[in-house]
């Protein structure tokens, strides 16, 4: 399989990349880590006239913190750099779960964390952490920058809220206001596959008490899922077995499963409840364990 | 120069876009002109003969194209030829010298790593991006790095221990 005919330009600059998405007009895409958006190309549900490939703009790859917490991931920072960084596993839990379990470590070595946003696939994995997190899309256009809340930037499968002519520049995580805490869990056939399912769960905890919860799933409805009910649960409540159990119910709640070839949605909805339970309880500073 | 474009369309030549791009197959230097839709496999593969690079599902799922790009291992069915411009690619024909096997082609050998062999070269290109990175894997260590290559034929125990056994040949070399 190959692409059907596209122009191919490779710029060294933003400013140029824009310029040329700009004259490219509405079927010009940026092409990143590719590994989404070529597969999409061969099998031709996906066939724009123009590619801008922003492989060659320098200082994009990076992921750091401000001085406060902020964390910043640039859009050509790939999954692997994100499942080797030592920036994560001490300052952000749930990405830190979640880099290893992208796709494969293959496709890790080119995919991004951003191209993934911008890809939207409700099956997405960063698009639920992300979430969970209250993070948000930096894009850049022709009229400057803008700053885009992750859940206004997704519009529906497969669709963001980019013009032709932007592009996504950097993730951003808010810093936290207290310690963060929680993980990524997916349920998956085998390494590569879409998920069964997958429950992303960012917390800030402050004196024993949740103060900030995030909760978004993958893999059990038409998009990502923000669990609203469970968060609000937990916001000012310690995590004892009692509120772990009743986040976790509210969050199989909220789940919207269909029975397909990788489960029934009742099993779907148990692996929600289950992994929502799992993650809770490997809080540090949970009082009482929960099953 | 490597022209591959016209096996990709009945139009004149002159008529398709065509880029050229720079870049080092197994140490060698390379000049090819290419249509920008033409994938890093087929470059490889009917451009300059490397038939050693398998296109096995060509849905990014098999691995069996992988190919390293700058010492990385990258699925070639799911990068664009233009892209590997000013890079480095190695193939499974870099592996071995004129003389003598790569431990990683001797420990498959030896260990029995293959049935059809269709998977192979990926999965030894997988294999020598990790023990690049890592020269002293654990069979887990193994079994993850080669997670994203599909074999149909053996169950993975012999693919994992000529890895394993190929890791600890290069160490008692170095």
């Amino acid at each position: 399989m190959y692409p059907s005919r596209f122009r191919y330009e490779a710029p060294r600059s933003l400013a140029e990349a824009i310029e040329l998405l700009v004259s490219g007009g509405e079927e010009s895409k940026v092409l990143a880590g590719g590994q989404s958006l070529v597969p999409l190309m061969k099998l031709r549900f996906a066939a724009p006239e123009l590619i801008v490939d922003i492989n060659n703009l320098p200082g994009l790859d990076y992921h750091h913190a401000d001085p406060d917490g902020t964390i910043r991931v640039g859009a050509l920072c790939r999954h692997a750099t994100l499942e080797r960084s030592a920036l994560l596993a001490a300052q952000q839990p749930t990405m830190a779960a979640a880099a290893p379990l992208i796709a494969d470590p293959i496709v890790r070595n080119r995919g991004t964390l951003v191209g993934s946003l911008c890809h939207a696939d409700p099956q997405g994995d960063w698009a639920s952490v992300v979430t969970a997190l209250g993070g948000y899309v930096v894009a850049e256009g022709p009229g400057g920058r803008r700053t885009i809340p992750i859940t206004e930037f997704v519009t529906g499968p497969f669709q963001n809220v980019l013009g032709h002519d932007e592009i996504a520049v950097e993730a951003v995580i808010p810093a936290p206001k207290g310690t963060p805490a929680g993980g990524y869990l997916k349920l998956e056939r085998r390494v590569g596959d879409f998920a069964t399912a997958g429950v992303a769960v960012a917390l800030e905890t402050s004196g024993g008490l949740v103060t900030r919860a995030g909760i978004a799933l993958t893999g059990v409805g038409g998009s990502t899922i923000e669990a609203i009910e469970a968060e609000q649960a937990l916001v000012g409540r310690p995590l004892t077995t009692e509120t772990i159990e009743q986040a976790a119910g509210l969050t199989a709640e909220a789940a919207r499963p269909k029975t397909d070839h990788r489960g029934s949605a009742e099993f779907k909805r148990h692996i929600v409840r289950t992994f929502v339970v799992r993650i809770l309880s490997r809080v540090d500073g949970t009082a009482e364990r929960a099953a | 120069m490597t022209s591959l474009y016209e096996d990709l369309s009945n139009e004149a030549p002159s008529n398709v876009p065509v880029r050229r791009i720079t870049f080092t197959v197994n140490g060698e230097k390379k000049i090819a002109e290419v249509e920008p839709r033409l994938l890093l496999a087929h470059l490889l593969r009917q451009g300059l003969r490397l038939t050693g690079t398998h296109t096995g599902c060509d849905t990014t799922n098999c691995g069996a194209c992988t190919v390293l790009v700058d010492g990385k291992a990258v699925k070639s069915c799911t990068m664009l030829a233009v892209q590997a411009d000013g890079h480095a690619v190695t193939t499974v024909e870099g592996l071995a010298t004129a003389s003598e096997l790569h431990p990683l082609q001797e420990g498959f050998k030896e260990e029995h790593g293959l049935q059809c062999g269709f998977c192979t070269p990926g999965m030894m290109m997988a294999a020598k991006a990790l023990l690049d990175e890592n020269p002293d894997p654990t069979e887990e260590d193994v079994r993850w790095a080669l997670s994203g290559n599909l074999c149909r034929c053996t169950g993975y125990q012999n693919i994992v221990k000529s890895v394993l056994w190929a890791a600890e040949k290069l160490r008692s070399q170095s």
